[in-house]
C-alpha cells in the first residue's frame, strides 16, 4: 500500500492518541486497584499502540483465529499496559481493567492465557516468553501459516541466560517470522547504584544491546521507542524478510508521560496516590477526575 | 527363575514416536543434542523436517516446545532427565504445566542407568518433582511393551505428560496383550503375606524378588503402578487390605515419589504398616548397573533380603526410612 507522508502523519497521530489512552488506563488501574507495575507499563505504551492498532494482523471478534499474528509479553510484569491495550482494542470491556489482580479476575497479576483467551501466552517469569515465541514461530512455519510472532522483552530481562538460548536458536533456524522488541527503558526494579541511592545505572551501556542482538545473528536496529513515526518505520521494515529474526531495540523512558514516574527506578511498582493520580491525568491531557474516581 | 531381558526403552522410544509421527503430522521432536543417546535419531531419520535440533539449551527447548504446542503441534522431548526436568523446571512450570499445554516430556536416562555418568546424570528426585507439579501426569513404564503403550497413550492425551525412560535394556515383564491404562495399578503377582508396590523398570526386579521370597515360603503380592500421578488409590487400598503390610520399592529417592505417594494414600485411606525401599535421601555415584542396584538395595536379591528382614522384625513404630538419623 502506498502511503503519503500526510497519511503516515495522520496514522502516527492516531496511534499517539491511543498510546495516551493506554497510559491513562494504566495509571487509573494501578491507582484504583492499588497494585501493578507502573514504570514498565508506561514505557511500553507507544509500542503496544503501534502493535495492536496498526501492525498486528488480528481479529478481536475472533481471538482464536489460527492465522492471527501472535504477541507474547515476555516482560509479563508490565501486564497492566497490555490489558489496557487489549481493552481499548475491544478484547474486553475497559471497565474490567478495575478488576485487575483481584479475586476471580481474568486479569491476573501476570498474563494467564488460561484465564484470558485473547492472550497468546502465559508469562511472568522473566526470560521465557521469547522461548515460547520461538516455538510459535517455528511451529507456524512448519504448519505453513503466514502469521508472524512478536515478542516484547525488557532490557533488564535480557540478563536472563535463556533469552540468549532463544536468540541463538531463532537465528540458527532463520526465523524471519519472529520479531523481538526490547523495551530499553534503562532501569530495572533496583539495579546498580550510581552516584546516589536514587541514581541507578542502566543495565547495559549505549549500543550494547544492539551489538549483542546483531552478534547473535538478528537483523537488529535501534529506535526511539516514543517516536511513533519511527516505530512505524521500524515495523514497516519487518515486512521485507531476509532469513534473519528481527530485533528492534526501542529506547524508552521508564514511567514515560507522568512526571513523578519518568526516569525513576521507584516507578517500577509505584502506586500513585490521589494527588499523583490527579496530576497524572492533567499531564496526560485527561479531564479532571470525577467522583467515580475516588480511591477504594 | 528370573524374567528375561527385554529391549531398551530408548530404542522403543525412538521407534514408537517415529511410528506415531507417521500417522499424526502434528507430532514433532525437540532434541537437546542427545538424539544419539536417547535414540531420537530414529525419529530424525524418519521425519527430518519435524525433528528440531534445539542445541545444548534446554530452558529454551522446553519453552519452545510449549510455543509449538500452543499452535497445535504435539512436541516430544529428547534429552536426559537431568536436562528435561531439573534444569528447565521453571519453564515447565510456567509455560507447560500451568497453561496445560500438550508437551510430552519423554526423559531418557532415568534412574541409576546413565552409562556410568554418576551424580550429575542420576536424578534421584524427578518423580517427586513432577508429581508435585499441578497438571502433570507422571508415568514410569515397566518394560519395553509398556513403554510403547505409554507413548501411544501419551500422544493421544491432551495435556502435559512426564514419561520416565531407561537407557539400557531392562527385563521384559508384560506380554504383547498387556494394555496400559492410565492411573491403573496392575497386580503382577498375587500373594497374601506382604504387598510390594513398585514402578518403572524396578517392577520386574521386584517380581524376581517375589520369586526368591516364594522359595523362602513368603507369598508376596506385587502391585505395579506405572502412573504415579494421578495414582490408583483403589488398587493401593485393596492391596493393603489383602496383606496388611506394604513395602514400596523404587529406583529413586524414597521421599516424595512412589513411596511418598503410597504413604499419603494409605495415611488418608487405610493406615497400614509401610516400609519404603529405594535411595535413602542420598545422591548416587558412578558404578556399573549391577553394582548400583546392589549399592542402593534394588537388585532382586537385595529386595528379597530386605523384605525378609521386615517380615522378621516386629511391627510397630520405627525410625524414619527417609532420614539416616
Amino acid at each position: 500500500m502506498v502511503t503519503t507522508a500526510a497519511h503516515a502523519d495522520a496514522e502516527a497521530g492516531r496511534l499517539v492518541e491511543i498510546a495516551r489512552r493506554i497510559r491513562v488506563e494504566v495509571v487509573r488501574t494501578i491507582h484504583r486497584t492499588g497494585v501493578g507495575h507502573l514504570g514498565g507499563s508506561l514505557s511500553e505504551a507507544d509500542l503496544l499502540a503501534a502493535l495492536y492498532f496498526h501492525e498486528l494482523r488480528i481479529r478481536p471478534e475472533q481471538p482464536d483465529w489460527p492465522e492471527r499474528d501472535r504477541f507474547v509479553l515476555s516482560k509479563g510484569h508490565a501486564s497492566v499496559g497490555l490489558y489496557a491495550a487489549l481493552a481499548l482494542r475491544g478484547y474486553l470491556p475497559v471497565a474490567e481493567l478495575l478488576t485487575f489482580d483481584s479475586r476471580g479476575t481474568r486479569l491476573q497479576g501476570h498474563p494467564d492465557m488460561t484465564r484470558l483467551s485473547c492472550l497468546d501466552f502465559s508469562t511472568g517469569s522473566l526470560g521465557m516468553g521469547i522461548s515460547a515465541a520461538v516455538g510459535i514461530a517455528l511451529g507456524s512455519r512448519l504448519l505453513g501459516r503466514p502469521n508472524r510472532t512478536f515478542v516484547l522483552l525488557g532490557d533488564g530481562e535480557c540478563q536472563e541466560g535463556s533469552v540468549w538460548e532463544a536468540a541463538f536458536v531463532a537465528a540458527r533456524y532463520g526465523l524471519d517470522n519472529l520479531i523481538a522488541i526490547i523495551d530499553h527503558n534503562r532501569l530495572q526494579q533496583f539495579g546498580w547504584r550510581g552516584d546516589t541511592a536514587e541514581h541507578r545505572l542502566a543495565p547495559q551501556g549505549p549500543g550494547e544491546l544492539l551489538a549483542k542482538w546483531t552478534a547473535f545473528g538478528w537483523r537488529a536496529s535501534e529506535i526511539d521507542g516514543h517516536d511513533m513515526s519511527g516505530i512505524l518505520d521500524a515495523l514497516d521494515g519487518v515486512h521485507a524478510r531476509d532469513g534473519r529474526p528481527v530485533a528492534i531495540i526501542a529506547d524508552t523512558v521508564k514511567g514515560r508521560g507522568v512526571s513523578f514516574a519518568e526516569g525513576r527506578y521507584m516507578s517500577h511498582v509505584h502506586v500513585p496516590n490521589r494527588e499523583e493520580y490527579e496530576l497524572a491525568m492533567v499531564e496526560l491531557g485527561e479531564q479532571p477526575a470525577g467522583a467515580e474516581d475516588a480511591p477504594r | 527363575m528370573t524374567l528375561p531381558m527385554g529391549r531398551a526403552m530408548r530404542e522403543v522410544f525412538g521407534e514408537t514416536v517415529a511410528e506415531l509421527a507417521g500417522r499424526d503430522p502434528r507430532i514433532v521432536m525437540l532434541d537437546g543434542d542427545l538424539g544419539t543417546s536417547t535414540r531420537g535419531q530414529i525419529f530424525e531419520q524418519a521425519h527430518p523436517e519435524r525433528y528440531f535440533q534445539m542445541g545444548i539449551a534446554e530452558q529454551n527447548m522446553l519453552g519452545a516446545a510449549a510455543g509449538m504446542a500452543s499452535v497445535g503441534l504435539i512436541p516430544f522431548i529428547s534429552t536426559f532427565v537431568a536436562f528435561a526436568v531439573v534444569r528447565p523446571l521453571d519453564q515447565i512450570r510456567v509455560l507447560i504445566a500451568q497453561p496445560h499445554l500438550n508437551v510430552k516430556i519423554t526423559a531418557g536416562y532415568s534412574g541409576l542407568f546413565t552409562g556410568r555418568a554418576g551424580k550429575t546424570h542420576i536424578v534421584v528426585d524427578d518423580m517427586s518433582i513432577m508429581r508435585a507439579m499441578p497438571n502433570m501426569v507422571t508415568v514410569a513404564p515397566a518394560d519395553d511393551t509398556e513403554t510403547a503403550q505409554v507413548l501411544r497413550w501419551a500422544a493421544g492425551h491432551d495435556g502435559p505428560v512426564y514419561v520416565r525412560l531407561v537407557r539400557d535394556p531392562t527385563q521384559h515383564l508384560f506380554d504383547a496383550d498387556h494394555v496400559f491404562l492410565p492411573s491403573t495399578g496392575v497386580v503382577v503377582r498375587d500373594g497374601s503375606d506382604v504387598t510390594l508396590i513398585s514402578t518403572g523398570a524396578q517392577t520386574p526386579r521386584v517380581v524376581d524378588a517375589a520369586d526368591l521370597l516364594a522359595a523362602r515360603g513368603i507369598r508376596a503380592q506385587v502391585l505395579h503402578l506405572a502412573t504415579i500421578k494421578p495414582i490408583d488409590v483403589d488398587a493401593i487400598v485393596r492391596a493393603a487390605e489383602r496383606t496388611g503390610l506394604v513395602i514400596t520399592v523404587e529406583e529413586h529417592t524414597v521421599i516424595g515419589g512412589l513411596g511418598g505417594a503410597v504413604a499419603e494414600t494409605l495415611g488418608e485411606h487405610r493406615p497400614t504398616r509401610l516400609h519404603r525401599l529405594g535411595l535413602q535421601d542420598v545422591f548416587a555415584e558412578s558404578a556399573s548397573n549391577d553394582d548400583l542396584l546392589d549399592i542402593y538395595g534394588l537388585s532382586a536379591a537385595r529386595v528379597a533380603d530386605q523384605v525378609t528382614e521386615v517380615l522378621r522384625s516386629a511391627p510397630g513404630p520405627r525410625a524414619s526410612a527417609g532420614t539416616q538419623a
